[in-house]
């Protein structure tokens, strides 16, 4: 391991601290990852530093601040191997990304076409295409998960069926938030381009956590957020092949997207610029192209096992528990670095509020997945995801935690 | 266990949470109404059967029932309360939320309110506060003849 891998714990500092008199166990990483000492410097380099606009002004500042920007966006083309930095739009995040892809999308869309998606999708990959179907007369289909745990992942055969060349998106989650369960995207952009649909990936849970390269995927739009990969909240990237992009109306109108504007018309400039109205946010773009080059510095393949085997161990070690019922793959089979579990006799809330109480964080609820939590059966499942600086030892603090709480409810 | 966790899961909690009181749809029913919580997916569907109360012009809950899934906190909580408003007016309800939201908010219950007094320890767990008035907004929208309510709505 590069000698970075020893030291990375001490990187995060809000790591080191107490919650209920225990030490902080961080297992909420899905929602958000912690930031590195090196993100946060990033934001007040800048702040105390260069703080200004970009790309009007001609000051010293205004250009430094332009070319941190610019440079930022180079850095996140490198991160996922985009063959030029204007394929690369900064959005809020994986939702606003998917959004804007969903609704200027939807202007190319008619009845009979069909938009094609998952049973395992965040609503956040789900709503939009819902609005794009219904505004254009297009149908929505879903590829189906299979297994009463969802544990055996979506049903191949069935994509073979559905996918035919009426589908002109098919929009799709390279991992699964609430499953834990890993998509073969390269299959799923292949098997797309055979049948001219265009591919939207929801890269939200995998970009920070494993090699990601758009070019040997095939994919056209690829959207995922800052927050989870080590980077600030409110800034996401929306990765789009430019042929399509060229092609595509803007979302939004404003400043900084225009070539020339009259009081009759307006010309749009290329991307990304055409994607970017208004101020965009320079400061946590910036920090994010830090955080970029921190997660290369640990190297994402190994960030990769390092996740997959405490999922191992975690799934392991929770197996044994009486009365859990574990969600996704099963132990031993692939999944990413998160478990999703319920007990037949205590609500995942419940657990949550008592694994806290042991500095445990944890996150319990539907995840945003309610029609795949209607389908399996469940209201809500607690969730631990993991990430770089979580240890096994955190995940016997869980285990014993998980075990006092069924226990207190009579249920061990 | 600390003691605010005890505080919270009170033996009251618990015993209704495992042997909840008037679990299950309600077939004389003529109101009922449905809440939400979005955060953590709690549901709560609450029917009443109200009859009109001659001697105070309004109508009385003759029978009240609930159902759904939840945490222990909003199943103990929509138990309990089915027993306490019972026999009740609309109006007299709304007073009665109005002490339990007091207790589950401040942690001080009025001497005179027994059960309800146990969602004392809710009050250190602000997160939880949605899940124990879940069921109570639910009776009193099924009171006014709204069909569904969300917690998302409320200030609590």
């Amino acid at each position: 391991m590069p000698p970075t891998w020893k030291n990375v714990r001490a990187d995060f500092p809000v790591l080191h601290q107490t919650v209920h008199g225990k030490p902080l166990v961080y297992l909420d990483n899905g929602a958000t990852s912690q930031k590195p000492r090196s993100v946060i410097d990033a934001l007040v380099r800048y702040y105390e530093g260069y703080n200004s606009n970009v790309h009007r002004g001609l000051h010293a500042l205004s250009m430094r601040a332009t070319d941190a920007y610019e440079g930022a966006r180079t850095r996140v083309a490198r991160f996922i191997n985009a063959a030029d930095p204007a394929e690369i739009i900064f959005t809020r995040g994986t939702t606003e990304g998917i959004n804007v892809v969903a609704r200027s999308l939807a202007a190319t869309l008619k009845p009979g076409d069909v938009v094609l998606t998952t049973e395992i999708e965040h609503h956040s990959n789900l709503i939009p295409w819902q609005q794009a179907a219904r505004a254009s007369g297009a149908t929505l289909k879903y590829v189906p998960v299979l297994g009463a745990d969802a544990e055996g992942g979506l049903d191949l055969a069935a994509l073979d069926e559905l996918l035919t060349p009426a589908v002109k998106v098919f929009a799709f989650t390279h991992i699964s938030n609430t499953l834990g369960t890993i998509n073969p995207v390269a299959e799923f952009c292949r098997r797309a381009r055979a049948v001219g649909a265009i591919t939207v990936i929801d890269a939200a849970q995998s970009i920070g956590h494993a090699p990601f390269d758009v070019r040997a995927l095939g994919a056209d739009f690829v959207s995922f957020s800052g927050h989870k990969m080590c980077g600030p909240t409110g800034i996401g990237v929306l990765y789009g092949r430019r042929a399509l992009l060229d092609k595509l109306a803007p979302d939004e109108t404003g400043g900084g997207m225009v070539v020339s504007v009259t009081y009759e018309d307006a010309r749009w400039k290329p991307a990304p610029e055409r994607f970017e109205a208004g101020t965009p946010n320079i400061a946590d773009a910036i920090a994010l192209g830090a955080a970029c080059d921190y997660l290369d510095s640990l190297g994402r393949d190994q960030i990769a096992a390092h996740d997959a085997a405490l999922s191992r161990v975690a799934m392991e070690k929770l197996s044994t528990l009486p009365g859990i019922r574990l969600i996704g793959p099963r132990v031993g089979a692939e999944r990413s670095g998160l478990v999703s579990f319920a007990f037949a006799d205590v609500h995942a809330h419940d657990v949550v509020t008592f694994a806290d109480e042991d500095g445990v964080a944890l996150r319990g609820g539907h995840h945003c997945n309610q029609p795949l939590m209607r389908k399996l059966g469940l209201t809500s499942t607690t969730r631990a995801s993991f990430y770089a600086y979580n240890t096994e030892q955190e995940i016997d603090i869980l285990v014993a935690s998980l075990r006092r709480t069924l226990k207190f409810f009579g249920a061990g | 266990m600390s003691a605010d966790l005890s505080e919270l899961y009170q033996q009251v909690i618990l015993d209704h949470n495992k042997r909840p009181r008037n679990r299950g749809k309600l077939p004389t029913a003529n109101r009922v109404a449905h809440g939400d919580n979005p955060t953590c997916g709690d549901q709560c569907s609450v029917y009443l059967r109200l009859v009109p109360d001659a001697a105070n012009g309004s109508d009385r809950i003759a029978e009240i029932s609930f159902d759904g899934s939840g945490c222990a906190i909003s199943q103990a909580s929509a138990s309990l309360m089915t027993t306490q408003v019972k026999g009740k007016s609309g109006a007299e309800v709304d007073a009665l939320y109005q002490q339990f939201h007091e207790i589950v908010t401040t942690g001080n219950a009025p001497e005179e309110i027994s059960d309800l007094a146990a969602f004392a320890g809710v009050h250190a767990f602000p997160a939880r506060i949605k899940c124990a008035t879940l069921g109570w907004h639910a009776a009193i929208e099924a009171l006014k003849g709204g069909p569904e309510v969300t917690t998302e709505t409320h200030t609590d």
